[in-house]
């Protein structure tokens, strides 16, 4: 009979041990929301469960305004939206953090797993791309950084090799007249997919009509979640107006690359980035100007 | 709730209050026993392997190494099943019923859906018995599916039954097809009804598959003993119909087959059919243990009951002042891989909202390579109403004329003649079309864009059939009700009301226990809207035995002739003498010394049932950006005849339409082009979750069926009936477009607009 191992180490070298000791049969747990129903339903099979909730640096969440904030990679969502601090200067997590799932899922399911997951449809992973954050992997051959835009490769699939570790995430702490807002699109009001899900970062002038920067990231619209870097690019330097939002939505669509599936059609998510483009954009640009 | 509006003059004592259910508090604490809690000394545990195609030949099985994989004490195929060791000649005219029927349970020489059942393993543990089962190897050809009815009625489809041959109005055609019946309901002319109509207007719908969804998962435990006693225990509407199925299946008689109903989590109509119990019931006696099949969430999406999904049309031909003339209906239905789609239900249902003179309705059951159908919720009545008020809200629209004065004036009453045949007797929709009028939810003017308000009406039969019923009487003045109506929806409780009212004796004092198929006399599903009419009904009879019984004991004691004793509101007196007075509960103190215990007992099979109307009113507000519904106020009015248990009634009032909403706006099955089912899980299926619905403002109106001794109407299935057509003409007029296909999910919406 199929029999799996099932570990729980204390210490973050001790959970590369583990995870190394298995490679790609391993797999890590956090709070489940994923592994568990994967492995029960023979979507993902493993010799070897390793359980991270008891490593000190992958529960913690600390935010220093200089540096800004580190999400330990198996902390919940409900300690993220619980943060003041997180509540205060990340707003655009906050919006993640509370749709993921239902209540009870948000009380166990990670961002960090959220990413490890890799799937096109992450709810946690576009604002996290929009917002500039870094995934801190750790491994039998030290430590390294990504992009969260480069963490994932594939559907299910990302960079991190055999006995790598995602331990935390970065996020810098954001800068002044700054916004960001996350919204997805599904038919029912909880416990669903993203049909097409688009988060935005604004960072606005001193006096609040005028793009400094932006970052756009979208879900379930590609293998992976997508990095529109043109879309953002395209607001630097432009003063806030419909007509350069409605342009920014224009070349998120044409970096959405989407497929028809049981969860929407090809034309109809195309047409949600645009729509949650402009909607995120707007909610961003409200949020920068303290207007919410 | 206060709007109820109850025309009955009868007062009652115990009928028609509010009480708390019996097994309520099992319920909330987590210590009712479901099918899945059935523990048995060295009980094993099945797995079912299913196919993987959705249509297929089946070339071979070969079983040996899951049979010698350690821990495995049986695997089983349809060469199990008596039907395969059975010739024509033995079987004569049961041998097409009887194939169809094993081939359901246990796929022999085709697989017929994805998921349609191909061997079963039982082993020492679920881990075990699922590693068993996939070493069976199975050598398929795999064929191409049909899986809507305009694929399978075209004539190059692919075949799913070499020898099924449509039914032709009656007669049996001579080239098999996957049309399995043509049947037709008309009445007067139709050619001369459109004549005589102003407007006519044709319109084409199509509905998906959806399933009942109903929370706890199919299950069931068997144990064969070597005496030939076959126990069961499982999760079902109808033990007495399991018991039918699994002695027909398996060649046993039906005295050998015990089957107890486990408490059940939901079923709908769904859980009729004995998916599990035969494949069970070989496995035990394969291996000489007792056995337990679960299903789980993907298998029961894609092996149990879906409701058909349907291509529809429909002319309506009106007078310029409003009268229906004419109506002209084509209804195919999906079956699934079996027949017996409920075609023949849904057009019967389809009218019977209006009096309608001249009327044709021509209803196909079509096999398809899907799960067979099972029973939902007014099976065939929701996707007919949704053709026909559609139509209705389009002319209504098209003419000017207000929805509900345009159903006043054609609505059924008393008298009128159904298309199928049966005439009305007192029934309430008329009222009920009142009630809607008068709400303030109809007299509020919905205001702002992308909104839209939708009504629409709809019809179930509501059932009568057997049950059977016996109350004894306790030493300390309480009864012991023993029913074989499985209890989904509050039934215990209202069932002991009825028997409390007739005894005249507290809610409390009636102790209600649902048993096994042993303990009770024939007893038929809890389904079609029976339940409280038809076992209350029971319960009546038995508790008028309890005090036929009770006043001859007391005429004994008295030493008096019965006639002189009477029996009131639970007190036994004496006509003329005072001094003779004894409550119920006295008397049953000195039963035991006075010539032993009481039971009353009762057989019914009662034809006064009800016929069951509803009405309903729902606003919507449609995102013109995403096309996404969002139902911002709903009620339903509905005719009870008598509300026995007001907060049940409700309860089926809203869940009904709960259910509704969900099949007009998200749920569906959806196939890729193998014919797999793509969101077999309550993730990707999308059921409303409580954060999508409004609250469901409910009327009850009382209309007394004068069919049933205290009026009771059935009210569980009527209230899903109109939900998808009142939404599909709300989204309608938000969006400016017809909505013909259901779900209309966003998508679908804003491809529309």
């Amino acid at each position: 009979m199929e029999a799996i191992e099932f570990t729980t180490p204390k210490t973050i070298d001790e959970a590369v041990q583990a995870m190394a000791s298995k490679g790609d049969r391993a797999r890590a747990l956090a709070g489940g929301t994923d592994l568990l129903v994967q492995l029960r339903g023979g979507r993902r099979s493993a010799d070897l469960v390793v359980d991270l909730k008891e490593v000190p640096e992958l529960n913690e969440i600390s935010y220093r305004p200089g540096s800004g904030l580190t999400i330990g990679a198996a902390t919940p969502c409900y300690r993220l939206y619980a943060n003041a601090d997180v509540a205060a200067n990340y707003p655009g997590l906050v919006d993640s953090a509370s749709l993921i799932g239902s209540i009870q899922i948000q009380g166990r399911a990670s961002f960090g797993g959220n990413l490890c997951n890799s799937a096109p449809s992450a709810d946690a992973i576009p604002p996290m791309i929009a917002l500039g954050a870094v995934a801190n992997i750790v491994g039998p051959s030290g430590s390294r950084q990504v992009p969260v835009e480069d963490f994932c490769t594939g559907p299910g699939r990302n960079v991190l090799e055999p006995g790598e570790l995602l331990v935390s995430i970065n996020i810098p702490a954001p800068a002044a007249n700054s916004g960001a807002n996350y919204l997805r699109f599904i038919p029912r009001n909880e416990m669903d997919i993203a049909v097409a899900g688009v988060g935005s970062a604004v960072v606005l002038d001193a006096s609040g009509q005028n793009f400094v920067s932006a970052r756009i990231a979208l879900a379930s619209v590609a293998p992976t979640p997508v990095f529109s870097k043109a879309a953002g690019d395209s607001l630097a330097g432009k003063a806030v107006s419909d007509e350069a939002i409605e342009e920014a939505a224009r070349l998120a669509m044409e970096d959405a690359k989407p497929i028809t599936d049981m969860r929407g059609t090809i034309r109809q998510r195309i047409h949600l980035v645009g729509v949650l483009t402009r909607r995120t954009l707007n909610n961003a640009i409200k949020r920068a100007r303290g207007e919410e | 709730m206060a709007s109820n509006i109850v025309l009955s003059e009868v007062e009652y004592n115990v009928v028609g209050k509010r009480h708390l259910r019996p097994d309520g508090v099992d319920k909330v604490t987590g210590r009712a026993q479901y099918g899945a809690d059935v523990q048995l000394t060295g009980l094993l545990q099945g797995k079912v392997l299913r196919s993987p195609h959705a249509h297929a030949l089946i070339k071979s099985i070969d079983t040996s190494a899951a049979e010698t994989y350690p821990g495995v004490h049986a695997v089983v195929t349809a060469a199990d099943l008596p039907f395969a060791s059975l010739s024509r000649e033995e079987l004569g005219g049961e041998y097409q019923r009887l194939k169809l029927a094993s081939n359901h349970v246990l796929a022999s020489d085709k697989a017929l859906f994805k998921g349609h059942p191909i061997a079963a393993v039982a082993a020492e543990s679920q881990h075990v018995a699922e590693e068993a089962a996939r070493l069976i190897r199975v050598e398929y050809e795999v064929l191409p599916p049909a899986m809507t009815v305009r694929q399978a009625m075209e004539s190059d489809a692919p075949l799913l039954h070499e020898d099924l041959f449509t039914s032709e109005l009656g007669e049996l055609s001579d080239k098999p097809s996957n049309v399995a019946s043509h049947m037709a309901f008309e009445t007067g002319d139709l050619d001369e009804g459109l004549k005589q109509a102003d407007v006519a207007l044709e319109r084409e719908f199509e509905t998906a598959s959806v399933h009942q969804g109903y929370i706890e998962p199919h299950n069931s435990t068997a144990f064969w003993n070597t005496d030939g006693q076959l126990n069961i225990w499982c999760s079902t509407q109808g033990p007495f119909v399991v018991r039918t199925s699994v002695a027909d299946i398996l060649r046993h008689p039906v005295s050998r087959v015990k089957v107890t109903p486990m408490e059940i989590g939901g079923g709908f109509g769904g859980k009729i059919t004995a998916y599990l119990e035969p494949i069970a019931a070989l496995l035990s006696r394969k291996s000489g243990r007792p056995v337990k099949v679960l299903m789980t969430r993907t298998e029961v999406f894609e092996a149990s009951g879906p409701a058909p999904g349907t291509w529809m049309k429909v002319k309506l031909g009106v007078t310029s002042e409003g009268k229906i003339t004419a109506a002209d209906i084509f209804l195919a239905f999906e079956a699934g891989a079996f027949p017996g789609s409920p075609v023949m239900q849904g057009a019967a249902c389809a009218l019977a909202c209006y009096d309608v003179p001249n009327a044709r309705i021509n209803g196909y059951d079509v096999v398809v390579n899907k799960p067979k159908t099972a029973a939902y919720r007014a099976p065939g009545s929701p996707q007919a109403a949704f053709a026909v008020e559609s139509v209705i809200d389009e002319i209504c629209e098209q003419m000017g004329m207000d929805p509900v004065e345009f159903r006043l004036r054609n609505a059924s009453r008393e008298g009128v003649r159904r298309v199928e045949g049966p005439i009305f007797r007192r029934i309430g929709l008329v009222e009920c079309l009142e009630a809607a009028r008068n709400h303030d939810h109809y007299k509020a003017p919905l205001e702002g864009p992308n909104r839209g308000r939708g009504v629409a009406a709809g019809f179930w039969f509501n059932r009568g059939f057997q049950s059977a019923v016996n109350i004894s009487v306790n030493p300390d003045g309480t009864v012991n009700l023993i029913e074989g109506s499985v209890d989904i929806g509050g039934s215990r409780a209202s069932i002991a009301q009825q028997a409390a009212e007739t005894l005249g004796i507290a809610y409390e004092d009636v102790k209600p226990t649902v048993v096994d198929t042993d303990s009770i006399g024939y007893t038929m599903v809890t389904g079609g809207s029976r339940t409280t009419f038809a076992t209350g009904w029971a319960a009546i009879e038995a508790a008028e035995d309890v005090k036929t019984q009770m006043v001859e004991r007391v005429a004994r004691i008295w030493d008096t002739p019965v006639e002189d004793v009477q029996y009131i509101d639970g007190i036994l007196s004496h006509k003329s003498d005072p001094e003779l007075r004894m409550s119920f509960r006295e008397l049953a103190r000195q039963l035991l010394g006075t010539g032993g215990g009481i039971t009353g007992a009762s057989n019914v099979d009662p034809s006064g049932e009800g016929n069951g109307f509803g009405v309903h009113i729902v606003d919507v507000e449609v995102d013109p950006d995403t096309g996404k519904t969002t139902i911002l106020r709903y009620t339903a009015v509905q005719d009870a005849g008598k509300a026995i248990h007001p907060s049940y009634v409700e309860g089926q009032m809203q869940g009904g339409v709960v259910q509704g909403i969900g099949w007009a706006l998200n749920e569906e099955y959806f196939f890729n082009d193998q014919g797999h089912m793509m969101n077999s899980s309550f993730l990707d299926y999308r059921m409303p979750t409580a954060l999508d619905l409004p609250m469901i403002d409910t009327v009850i109106v009382e209309v007394a069926n004068p069919g049933h001794p205290y009026g009771v109407r059935g009210v569980g299935e009527v209230p899903i009936v109109p939900p998808l057509a009142a939404i599909g003409s709300a989204i309608s007029h938000a969006v400016g477009r017809r909505i013909d296909r259901l779900p209309a999910n966003p998508g679908a919406v804003l491809e529309a607009m």
